[in-house]
């Protein structure tokens, strides 16, 4: 034993036990959020509980959300009534019962203890809603056009004020959207006239024609748009919910319906995938609590997209300069480090500098020169989309630097004294034979770049993210790009659905669905960069011998 | 071929152009990117600077008056556009002061008093009241007010005046001639206290009632004699909601609690001045909770009211110092800033809570008679001989001096001198209070939580990995762990803060369990398997040591964490939170430091591991090989010769993950409840400086005194980890050269 301990041996094992727990933390932590990011979309059952407290007794209707143990005793000390026969604890169960609007709480915790039966029993319907969150119940009738009509005609009631639903919000959001901006920026326009004194009645006249104009299409397209809501709001759907009550849905606010006691699991598979894409598609809905991502994803791709292409050059250029150009001398070795450390520097520092430099001061500066007609409104002296792709631009920096530097110094110096020696200047040497050898390198610093860009969040949380975007970045108006909007970003919608949203607990799947997402993505990212990177190496190490 | 030379001359010298253009091009674009970055530096710089500016008083303009010797009080519009005077003659004057007409009167109004003046008295600063009384004890207060018009597309200012207490004023019922009074009004109440020629010390409240019929506001009186008080005192002042009377006799500062005029009570009674001194001056300050005072010998001090060991009073916070008796104090509006000037021209601007003496020195010529401090404080009017003179004021933010930053600082109401961040309140006389010294203490809290969980793991595992672990599992773990690096921070501090956080909360005792039978059980198992038969341990390759571990691990803590309740019970009496609190006088928070330490440590193991990793591996093979070939054991090589070796690259590991830990913002920010509180405690969150900024930067008004801190804070950050890290990259460097020399 002691010569056991003598030889080192047990604290190789440790060691070996210290990568083992960093193994299983990581391995374990991508799994859960896997796990419960997509277990999300799996059609859970809905079970019935007969709960017994007391003298009363009464159902329920709900998913299972979470299961705990809790220790009889505190319950008891809590004022529960626990039988004797009950071992030290008691498992209890959250429940989602949805029915927002006629019960205090859409979720509630029930002590194992007190259920009398739990069944899976068939023909209960979830039905997503656009409002109030889900609702349980059987379906006992549909109306249509006010007469009772049979539950067999629910999916076609459905699958109609869906699709009114949606050419409403279509000509809500283009018709009706568009002629908004074109009335903003006549507004502006005219401003801008007056500002420079050349408003003049003549202009005034035709502004106003155009205005009058916009504003009857806007009557006769507010028009339709009433006329769809009636007609959406035409039919309803009766359910017995669980205190056994009949309640008429409105068959406007039905978006979904289905039975998960009487999916089979073919069923529940193709359900789960049509779930994963509503997610990615859909917008986000009741303060982004429910529903999908989509601006979420689409503001964090357009994000990264504007950085990539704002830090390419000069990130390509500096790290050219840096190898090929500066002089080897102890000036340069300092800059190289100072670069290499900018990346270490905290991503908060950048945003701060972001806000203060490129939103106030840049901002500030070309909204006084350009936008003086929407002051004191800012245009880009705001924070907006332009700005955090800046700033993470600027954070990125270093490692697109640090990447493309380092694919050239693998770079044979013999390929570059062949190419000299054939009489080649510096530049083409550079042009025809550096740059497309270290093109794979500049590629793995800017997936690198990307990946680290799409899931920063605590600079963007100063220069340009909001929780919640009535507008898209892109979209069907002149200049049809506007990168001084604010948007939304995956990351961003984690901390904000997670901390700051008023129903966490019903807001805790998707956060974890948005979380696997966004770890998806960037897991993939950095490997396809780590990929490359090794591909590389080998590469040149056969050129080197 | 003469035409092919020439087509070659021609195409080299494009080529050459080409050659110099890419050159040139190059050079200036990475020599620009380069200095963009170095901008970010001084850009902070240069943001922050201004807090650090001294004082500047500057001579704007020269006002000229008649009959100079009958002012009373001077005073300045919002935008220091507009002048104003109040005489001993019942006038008010105003002036303009920018524009082409500046320095010359505009309009002046006659205050109807029924007969002369007697008395004189100018309410708190920020109400901008002045007020007269008759021999007939009439009460008039006036004030002045700028009416902003656009005609023709101009700006205009009007100067009004009203009369808060209507234009009749009021009968004061004094039995004899007023001659001392203080007073305040505002909307619904106002307050009047005064001496009389009887030596008598009365209380006026006055209570707002508009009349139904006529829609005029009538003021009913209520008046009571102030108690204790006997003889002629030296000074009286009343704040702006009425709620203290100040007196001051012979040295003695009394102070009343006037709320109730029918219960008037003394609230504290302070000998302010030494016997041999006399008061030359006083003030309350803005915020009317302190009171400043100057004696003969020159001396200024702050009281305010402070909950000390013998109740409420009002007791000596601190003192400047002037060579010479101050003869007039003048607060700002808002803010804990005074200007006192002596009878010299000599001018002294102090700000009471950083104890910073501004400025100090002459500004004029003669006896300064009067003098105003604009609204916002940018600008001075006085009048000293027969001019009145307006200076341009420099003075944007006094309550910051690099020693109230990191200092104990005694803010008003508090019982002693602490170390506060609380940057905003929704009380408008609210004063800032800005100390880095416990957001800096939340981030090494913060910090140190973090290595104190991720040092000891991700340095066994590397050099586990780098040493022991056969090439082809490396190439494995290695990413593995890595791509831990690359996860969003905003993910981990979510996990930490709905999941990590309410699993510790209830299963403290089965991890603190976990965290005594974890090494037990890996020496366990290393044991049972090193009493094993050969052939048994010869199966498995060498390196495999941590595979066979992982199911020990997830065994352990499944149990753990399922015998959890059990655990909980024998250890802590069944709620953790509860026995915390109760049996060990702790408090619990749920997003506690325990909880950033595990979250931000599991951020910081990628950065250390991987830089150590690197460092132990790249150490040449031929010393550990020599070593183990003189007889040493592997662990005796590894201690010796490897660690030795390597051990500048794990310091460069350490400093590395150490910068991450210090400027991580989203894990702190989610995990912890975010309190600027000092306490070394487990159970209790912190505030860091990088949690700080991202939760205040939103809400902070651009170029205020708040927006700067925050500014500087990050400048802290940004100069701490950039040091950090370069020591860390210097070292890894000299170390790669020293290998490769090897």
């Amino acid at each position: 034993m002691k010569s056991w301990f003598k030889s080192g041996s047990p604290w190789i094992w440790m060691t070996a036990g210290a990568v083992s727990l960093s193994l299983i933390s990581v391995l374990g932590l991508l799994l859960m959020i896997a796990w419960r990011g997509l277990s999300f979309f799996w059609p859970a059952d809905v079970y019935e509980f007969n709960l017994e407290q007391g003298q009363a007794t009464h159902k329920i209707i709900g998913e299972v959300y979470d299961r705990e143990e809790v220790s009889a005793k505190r319950l008891r000390e809590a004022g529960f009534t626990i039988p004797q026969s009950q071992g030290e604890n008691v498992e209890r169960l959250l429940v989602k019962t949805g029915n927002r609007e006629f019960v205090e709480l859409d979720f509630r915790w029930i002590l194992e203890t007190d259920i009398q039966s739990a069944e899976k029993r068939s023909g209960i319907a979830v039905f997503e809603r656009s409002k109030n969150g889900n609702f349980y119940g059987y379906v006992d009738h549909v109306v249509i056009d006010g007469q009772r009509a049979d539950s067999a005609k629910l999916d076609s009631v459905i699958e109609r004020a869906v699709e009114i639903n949606e050419q409403a919000l279509d000509l809500q959001n283009d018709e009706i959207g568009s002629i908004n901006y074109r009335l903003e920026k006549i507004r502006l326009e005219q401003r801008a006239l007056e500002l420079e004194n050349e408003l003049t009645d003549e202009i005034k006249a035709e502004y106003q024609a155009e205005i009058d104009g916009l504003n009857k299409s806007y009557q006769s397209y507010e028009k339709q748009l009433f006329k769809l809501r009636q007609a959406a709001d035409r039919d309803a759907v009766v359910v017995k919910d669980m205190r056994g009550e009949l309640v008429t849905i409105p068959a406007a606010q039905i978006l979904d319906v289905h039975f998960p006691n009487d999916m089979s699991v073919l069923d529940k598979t193709a359900r789960f995938f049509v779930q994963i894409g509503k997610f990615v598609s859909d917008d986000p809905r009741e303060a982004n609590t429910e529903g999908g991502v989509f601006p979420a994803i689409f503001g964090t791709v357009f994000m990264v997209i504007l950085m990539a292409v704002i830090v390419t050059p000069f990130g390509v250029i500096a790290a050219i300069y840096l190898h090929e150009y500066a002089a080897k001398n102890n000036v340069t070795k300092v800059i190289r480090i100072a670069v290499i450390n900018l990346a270490g520097v905290p991503s908060i520092v950048y945003g701060v500098f972001g806000l203060g430099f490129f939103v106030y001061m840049l901002g500030g500066s070309i909204d006084e020169l350009f936008y003086p007609e929407a002051l004191p409104n800012p245009t880009f002296g705001t924070p907006g989309v332009i700005w955090s792709a800046l700033t993470l631009a600027i954070l990125t920096l270093p490692v697109v630097i640090v990447s493309t530097e380092e694919g050239m110094s693998r770079i044979p110096s013999s390929l570059r004294q062949g190419s000299l020696a054939l009489g080649a200047t510096k530049a083409e040497t550079l042009w025809r034979i550096i740059i497309p050898m270290a093109s794979p390198a500049i590629m793995t610093g800017l997936i690198l770049a990307v990946a680290r860009a799409a899931g920063e969040v605590a600079p963007l949380m100063l220069v340009g993210v909001v929780k919640m975007a009535p507008t898209l970045p892109l979209d069907g108006n002149f200049p049809f790009i506007h990168i001084d909007r604010k948007f939304m970003h995956l990351g961003f919608h984690i901390y904000d659905v997670g901390f700051q949203s008023p129903n966490v607990e019903a807001a805790r799947p998707l956060v974890y669905a948005t979380a696997f997402l966004l770890v998806t993505v960037i897991v993939a990212l950095n490997i396809t960069a780590i990929g490359i990177r090794n591909h590389l190496r080998e590469k040149y190490k056969s050129l080197e011998h | 071929m003469l035409q092919i030379t020439t087509q070659t001359n021609n195409q080299n010298f494009i080529r050459n152009l080409k050659d110099k253009v890419a050159k040139y091009g190059v050079t200036t674009g990475g020599i620009m990117v380069l200095v963009a970055l170095l901008l970010i530096f001084f850009y902070l710089l240069y943001v922050v600077q201004p807090i650090f500016d001294d004082v500047s008083i500057d001579h704007k303009l020269d006002v000229a008056i008649e009959q100079p010797e009958k002012t009373l009080a001077l005073g300045l519009d919002d935008h220091v556009e507009t002048a104003f005077r109040l005489t001993s003659d019942n006038k008010m004057e105003f002036y303009q002061l920018a524009g082409e007409d500046s320095g010359q009167a505009i309009t002046a109004f006659d205050i109807d008093l029924d007969s002369d003046a007697v008395a004189f008295a100018q309410s708190m600063a920020h109400l901008n009241q002045y007020a007269y009384v008759s021999e007939n004890n009439q009460l008039l207060v006036a004030s002045p007010k700028f009416k902003l018009g656009f005609a023709n597309n101009k700006r205009q200012i009007t100067p009004q005046i009203i009369y808060p207490l209507t234009e009749q004023g009021i009968e004061l019922d004094s039995s004899s001639q007023i001659e001392k009074f203080a007073f305040a009004v505002n909307s619904e109440a106002g307050g009047v206290i005064y001496q009389n020629r009887d030596g008598e010390i009365n209380f006026v409240r006055l209570d707002a009632e508009v009349n139904f019929m006529t829609d005029e506001t009538e003021w009913l009186q209520m008046q009571a004699q102030l108690p204790v008080i006997q003889g002629a005192v030296d000074y009286l002042l009343i704040t702006a909601d009425v709620s203290r009377a100040f007196v001051i006799q012979n040295g003695q500062l009394y102070v009343f609690n006037i709320r109730d005029p029918e219960n008037i009570s003394l609230v504290s009674k302070s000998q302010v001045v030494d016997y041999k001194n006399k008061i030359t001056a006083t003030s309350l300050l803005g915020g009317a909770n302190s009171i400043v005072i100057a004696d003969s010998s020159g001396e200024i001090s702050q009281w305010f009211e402070v909950n000390g060991e013998k109740g409420r009073r009002f007791e000596k916070i601190r003192s400047f110092k002037s060579s010479q008796p101050q003869t007039a104090l003048y607060p700002e509006y808002f803010r804990r800033s005074f200007v006192s000037v002596d009878n010299q021209g000599k001018l002294g601007v102090y700000y009471t809570t950083s104890q910073a003496e501004l400025f100090n020195g002459p500004i004029t010529q003669g006896n300064i008679k009067t003098l105003s401090i604009a609204p916002r404080a940018d600008a001075y009017i006085l009048q000293s001989n027969k001019t009145i003179q307006v200076f341009e004021v420099h003075n944007e933010h006094p309550e910051v001096t690099w020693s109230a930053l990191w200092n104990e600082v005694w803010y008003e109401g508090y019982s002693e001198p602490d170390y506060v961040w609380q940057s905003t309140s929704a009380s408008d006389d609210f004063e800032s209070k800005f100390s880095l010294v416990p957001i800096t203490f939340g981030t090494i809290k913060a910090a140190f939580y973090a290595m104190l969980f991720s040092v000891p793991i991700a340095l066994a595992a590397a050099i586990y990995t780098a040493y022991f672990m056969p090439a082809k599992i490396r190439t494995l773990v290695k990413p593995t762990v890595e791509i831990m690096e690359a996860l969003p921070t905003v993910i981990l501090g979510f996990l930490a803060g709905l999941w990590l956080a309410p699993l510790i909360e209830t299963h403290l005792a089965a991890l603190s369990v976990l965290v005594i039978l974890l090494p037990v059980s890996i020496l366990l198992v290393a044991f049972v398997w090193h009493n094993l038969p050969q052939t048994v341990r010869n199966a498995l390759p060498e390196g495999w040591d941590s595979i066979i571990l992982i199911p020990v691990i997830v065994c352990l803590s499944w149990a753990c964490i399922s015998l959890s309740p059990w655990l909980n019970d024998v250890m802590f009496d069944g709620d953790v939170r509860l026995f915390i609190t109760d049996e060990l006088g702790i408090s619990f928070d749920q997003r506690n430091s325990l909880v950033v330490g595990i979250a931000m440590g599991f951020a910081v193991i990628p950065t250390i591991f991987s830089i150590a990793e690197d460092a132990v591996f790249s150490v040449p093979k031929h010393l550990s090989q020599g070593s183990l070939a003189l007889g040493a054991s592997q662990w005796q090589t590894l201690v010796r010769v490897v660690l030795l070796t390597a051990s500048p690259g794990i310091f460069s590991a350490v400093m590395m993950g150490l910068g991450r830990a210090v400027g991580e913002t989203m894990i702190v920010l989610m995990a912890t409840g975010n309190t600027p509180i000092m306490d070394w405690s487990v159970f209790q969150g912190m505030r860091t400086l990088s949690a700080n900024i991202a939760v205040e930067m939103p809400e902070s008004e651009v170029g205020s005194t708040h927006y700067r801190i925050l500014f500087l804070a990050a400048f802290v950050l940004f100069v701490f980890t950039f040091v950090f890290n370069t020591i860390a990259e210097f070292v890894r460097q000299r170390l790669r050269d020293k290998y490769s020399s090897l």
